[in-house]
């Protein structure tokens, strides 16, 4: 008797429970973030956590969406990569969230992405990556290499008429992956093999000597040589600082870096730095008034005059006000109804233009070509004409040059050989 | 004759050094002018093809730049270093050229290029930045150097030929003729012969005279001489075999030379590499190789000097040229008192227990991090390099030692021999092998061992706190810093032995020259490998490190 009152008790505890969850998640709307905010890669997730509460703060404030207030969801994955799966797989079952920004190192991607296919979540990823993967269940911001590496090369083929390369990369999956895409792009366009020197150091390099002497010996051989750097983090500063105290000036042999942007010039001495490239999307330095708006923005959000925007914020930006668009466009947030919406769905970049969401998830983008000037800003040289549409599968490696992604009907495959007719998945 | 060669061209090659003089010489020389209130403004004849700069892609403006110096040659001085700076700017309504620097309120300061009238404040919205990339900036520096081979000083004349080697054209050549008469110092009449003897090789049909330019080559390290004798002896064109064959020789013999330069450059980096090893490791030679104390906190020692440079850096920033020597004292005083304090708080009441001495100071190293993130920041600091410290001594054109690394070579073997004497010499060492000799013996005689103990642990830390200002100019200040040196830093005294400060000095350079000389076929990654497999298999067969202590030390 007692046990049944019991059992009934907490049957209708959990009832009520269940209900008043029910009826809470039918008030908002949850948009988790799974951005690390401790461990090594704190430094930068951090900004897109803030990037992210700031877009929420802005879109309750435009009254929400369908009616419902937006309600963030923190949780800290702490720069572990297996935590980052765990703590995606909370978000969907317990938190329930209608959709997740996050991640930034290809690793934590890689360890997320089978929870959000098993559950069918919503992910959006804003950093640039080394490509190679579409998943139905993510929408990449970022750049792929063709919207950030490829771009910068044919700058320099064609404005410095640099004929001789080094690769310069930290050891890990996107130097390499990017490095191999660039040495195949590069054979494409007739340089030849000794002109390319490829090389490979370890997290957190600090001696550079060597390195830059080679740099500087394979440079004299009386052919324009540049450097394209794929290094990543910390190790930057002393290499830059090398290059300088070994005379390496950026006129001699420019470094052009794709890890290497606002956030991570701030707080460092960049007098060495002058004159040498970066490869974004975005830059903070670009004069137009919704950048103007946004920079703002964001000083205010954060309280403090000397903080920088970068391009993963941007791609933070575009993504969050796309989902709201396709939230929008498709009366719900239910993840299928969302993800076809999403696909066409175009918003203004900060930097003018428009960024078009296309089939493979991936965005059209321009690309700015900036020199880094002495207070840390980056000055743009060059611009790609229009949008360059971002590939899931690069062109310039034999294992992929076949595949496409394309997530509408009759396709709706993230790995389609166009030779087979399949969705087969990377051909072997 | 090798040696005063060497001597001759010892000049401070300092790119960035230079562009900030230029910087400097723009504001004084707009200072001078404004002072004496000529009106010195550019031709009429100008005017427009200046206004076109303002309308111009970057392409165009190359090209408007090169017309501008054919035609107005020198007077386009102030406006080529203007261009330089990145600081001309014209009026988006008037289209006024102007040099716009900020002042120390930040207002955007505008002045005429040439004659450096005021135009007063700029308002950031009004004006615009004529645009200029590495190729422009490399096109007027040559521009000015070729003005520079007239009035500069020794070193950038030498610097203006050095460009010219690249393209020798008559009209360079015409130059460089011009300027040899008007009078160089014997450096760059050297290069000036050479660039003569270059022009004869490739445009001369007597082979006797191709022979001598050769001659005149062959002793010349200079890339554009190689890259030229490369081409001629790749040439199938090429129809005097004698002279084809007297370049491949004259080849051989550069390349020897070279490969000679670039041996001894490995052993400089390596050495260099072996004076950082030697700096992070020399500390914990005394706490963990005289006191036996495995302190895995060592690493945050090292950060703390850092931050002390850092925090000394931001106290006096008007002296930064001064900040390291004043660094050196306090991050010695900092760290050393931290390292009393953790003596006398935790490690001696944990004396003889060496595992909980490992996890006890390796949370204190915890700690330390997290203290230091708290305090500061997460992100890392910016410890900036004195002027003194930039650059590079170049020997000749394929070997150059930066300042850097060679001051901290010679700093690492200062504070190894500081601390030899100090051991040696002073009644602290005496107490300090007593106790670590005989302890009960050492009491009995009268030495206070608890307070030898703190002081011994305060010496190490200190040191290691002095190797944290050396490691701030090279790596990256922050919480992590000392992370990465423990390891090695273990490594090097191990590897020594214990206890022996002979062998962390031997020790700290062999590993340093190992990897340095093993990197070049193998990579940094494997390198590193390489190296710790080769220790270990060396530590297999003699555990005590290289020079093991021997006799009742050894205990």
């Amino acid at each position: 008797m007692k046990l049944k009152k019991f059992v009934a008790g907490l049957a209708l505890a959990a009832g009520t429970s269940v209900i008043s969850a029910a009826a809470l998640a039918a008030e908002t709307i949850k948009v988790g973030v799974l951005h690390s905010l401790s461990g090594t890669m704190a430094i930068s997730e951090t900004t897109l956590k803030d990037t992210v509460l700031m877009m929420v703060d802005e879109q309750n404030r435009k009254g929400g969406l369908l009616g419902k207030k937006l309600e963030a969801v923190v949780v800290d994955p702490a720069s572990d990569w297996p935590l980052f799966a765990e703590k995606a797989r909370e978000l969907l079952t317990k938190e329930k969230v209608d959709v997740i920004f996050g991640c930034w190192t290809s690793v934590s991607r890689k360890s997320v992405l089978p929870v959000v296919e098993e559950l069918n979540g919503l992910m959006f990823y804003p950093v640039q990556y080394e490509g190679e993967e579409s998943s139905k269940n993510v929408f990449y911001t970022g750049a792929s290499p063709n919207q950030q590496a490829i771009p910068a090369v044919d700058y320099l083929m064609s404005d410095l008429e640099v004929e001789r390369w080094v690769l310069a990369g930290t050891d890990y999956v996107y130097p390499r992956t990017t490095n191999k895409i660039l040495e195949s792009y590069l054979e494409a366009n007739g340089v030849a093999k000794e002109d390319i020197l490829i090389n490979y150091t370890p997290f957190g390099h600090s001696d550079w000597q060597s390195i830059v002497s080679d740099i500087k010996k394979f440079g004299s051989a009386g052919k324009k040589t540049a450097v394209v750097s794929t290094i990543n983090g910390d190790a930057n500063v002393p290499f830059y600082k090398e290059l300088a105290n070994q005379g390496i000036s950026s006129e001699d042999i420019p470094v052009v870096a794709f890890s290497v942007g606002e956030e991570e010039l701030s707080g460092i001495d960049t007098g060495p730095l002058v004159g040498h490239l970066a490869a974004w999307n975005y830059f903070q330095g670009i004069d137009s008034e919704s950048n103007e708006y946004f920079v703002q923005q964001w000083k205010k959000f954060i309280g403090d005059e000397k903080r920088v925007t970068n391009d993963p914020m941007e791609a933070t930006y575009i993504g969050f006000n796309m989902w709201a668009k396709a939230v929008e466009k498709a009366g719900s947030t239910e993840v299928d109804a969302v993800e076809q919406a999403m696909i066409g769905i175009e918003f203004p970049n900060l930097t003018g233009g428009v960024a078009k969401m296309n089939k493979n998830h991936h965005l059209s983008k321009p690309v700015f070509i900036g020199e880094i000037q002495d207070d840390g800003q980056f000055e743009v040289v060059w611009e790609t004409d229009g949008v360059v549409a971002g590939d899931a599968w690069s062109d310039f490696l034999p294992g992929s040059k076949d595949l496409i992604a394309d997530w509408t009907a009759p396709i709706k495959c993230g790995n389609y050989n166009t030779k087979s007719e399949a969705c087969s998945g990377q051909v072997q | 004759m090798k040696k005063l060669s060497v001597k001759k061209l010892c000049v401070k090659e300092l790119s960035l050094q230079k562009l900030i003089q230029c910087c400097g010489l723009l504001l004084a020389l707009l200072a001078s002018v404004c002072a004496q209130a000529q009106p010195n403004t550019a031709p009429p004849a100008m005017d427009a093809t200046l206004q076109q700069l303002t309308k111009a892609s970057l392409r165009e403006t190359g090209a408007l730049v090169e017309h501008l110096e054919r035609v107005g040659g020198k007077t386009m001085r102030p406006l080529f270093e203007t261009m330089l700076a990145g600081d001309l700017h014209y009026h988006k309504e008037t289209g006024q050229l102007m040099a716009v620097r900020k002042n120390v309120d930040g207002d955007r300061l505008g002045r005429d290029v040439f004659s450096g009238a005021d135009f007063g404040v700029q308002q950031r919205r009004d004006i615009k930045k004529i645009r200029v990339n590495n190729r422009l900036r490399s096109q007027l520096r040559s521009a000015l150097g070729r003005m520079d081979l007239f009035h500069g000083s020794e070193a950038e004349k030498r610097a203006a030929v050095e460009a010219i080697l690249d393209d020798l054209s008559t009209e360079n050549m015409r130059l460089l003729e011009s300027a040899a008469d008007a009078g160089v110092g014997a450096a760059v009449t050297d290069l000036i012969d050479l660039a003569e003897a270059m022009v004869r090789l490739r445009d001369s049909s007597i082979t006797d005279e191709r022979l001598a330019a050769i001659e005149v080559m062959s002793e010349r390290l200079e890339a554009p001489v190689r890259n030229q004798l490369q081409r001629l002896v790749d040439n199938e064109n090429e129809q005097d075999m004698v002279v084809k064959a007297a370049a491949a020789k004259a080849l051989d013999k550069i390349s020897g030379r070279i490969e000679f330069y670039g041996q001894l450059e490995q052993l400089f980096f390596g050495l260099s590499l072996g004076s950082v090893l030697l700096l992070a490791a020399i500390g914990l030679a005394i706490t963990f190789g005289v006191m036996g104390v495995i302190n895995m906190a060592h690493g945050e020692m090292i950060m703390l000097g850092a931050y002390t440079t850092y925090v000394i850096q931001q106290l006096m920033p008007e002296a930064i040229g001064y900040s390291l020597l004043i660094a050196v004292p306090a991050a010695f005083l900092v760290s050393g008192s931290v390292g009393v304090l953790i003596e006398r708080g935790v490690i001696r009441h944990l004396q003889g227990r060496p595992l909980e001495t490992l996890l006890a100071t390796f949370g204190i190293s915890l700690i330390l991090q997290q203290a230091v993130r708290s305090i500061f920041s997460p992100l890392n600091m910016q410890v900036v390099t004195p002027e003194w410290m930039s650059g590079s001594l170049s020997i000749n054109p394929v070997f150059s030692v930066t300042f850097n690394r060679l001051y901290i070579l010679l700093f690492a073997i200062a504070v190894f021999v500081t601390l030899v004497m100090i051991l040696k010499k002073s009644s602290l060492g005496l107490n300090v092998r007593a106790v670590s000799q005989n302890r009960d013996m050492a009491k009995a005689m009268g030495v206070r061992t608890e307070m030898v103990d703190a002081m011994t642990f305060g010496l190490g830390s200190g040191i290691a706190g002095v190797a944290g200002v050396a490691l701030s100019q090279l790596t990256n200040v922050g919480p992590n810093l000392g992370q990465s040196y423990i390891i090695d830093s273990f490594m090097v005294v191990v590897f020594g032995g214990v206890g022996n400060l002979l062998g962390t000095l031997v020790g700290g350079f062999s590993l340093g020259v190992a990897n340095k000389f093993l990197e070049p076929s193998t990579g940094a990654v494997l390198a590193n490998i390489i190296v710790l497999v080769c220790l270990i298999l060396f530590i297999q067969k003699r555990p005590k490190g290289l020079f093991p202590q021997r006799g009742r030390a050894a205990q």
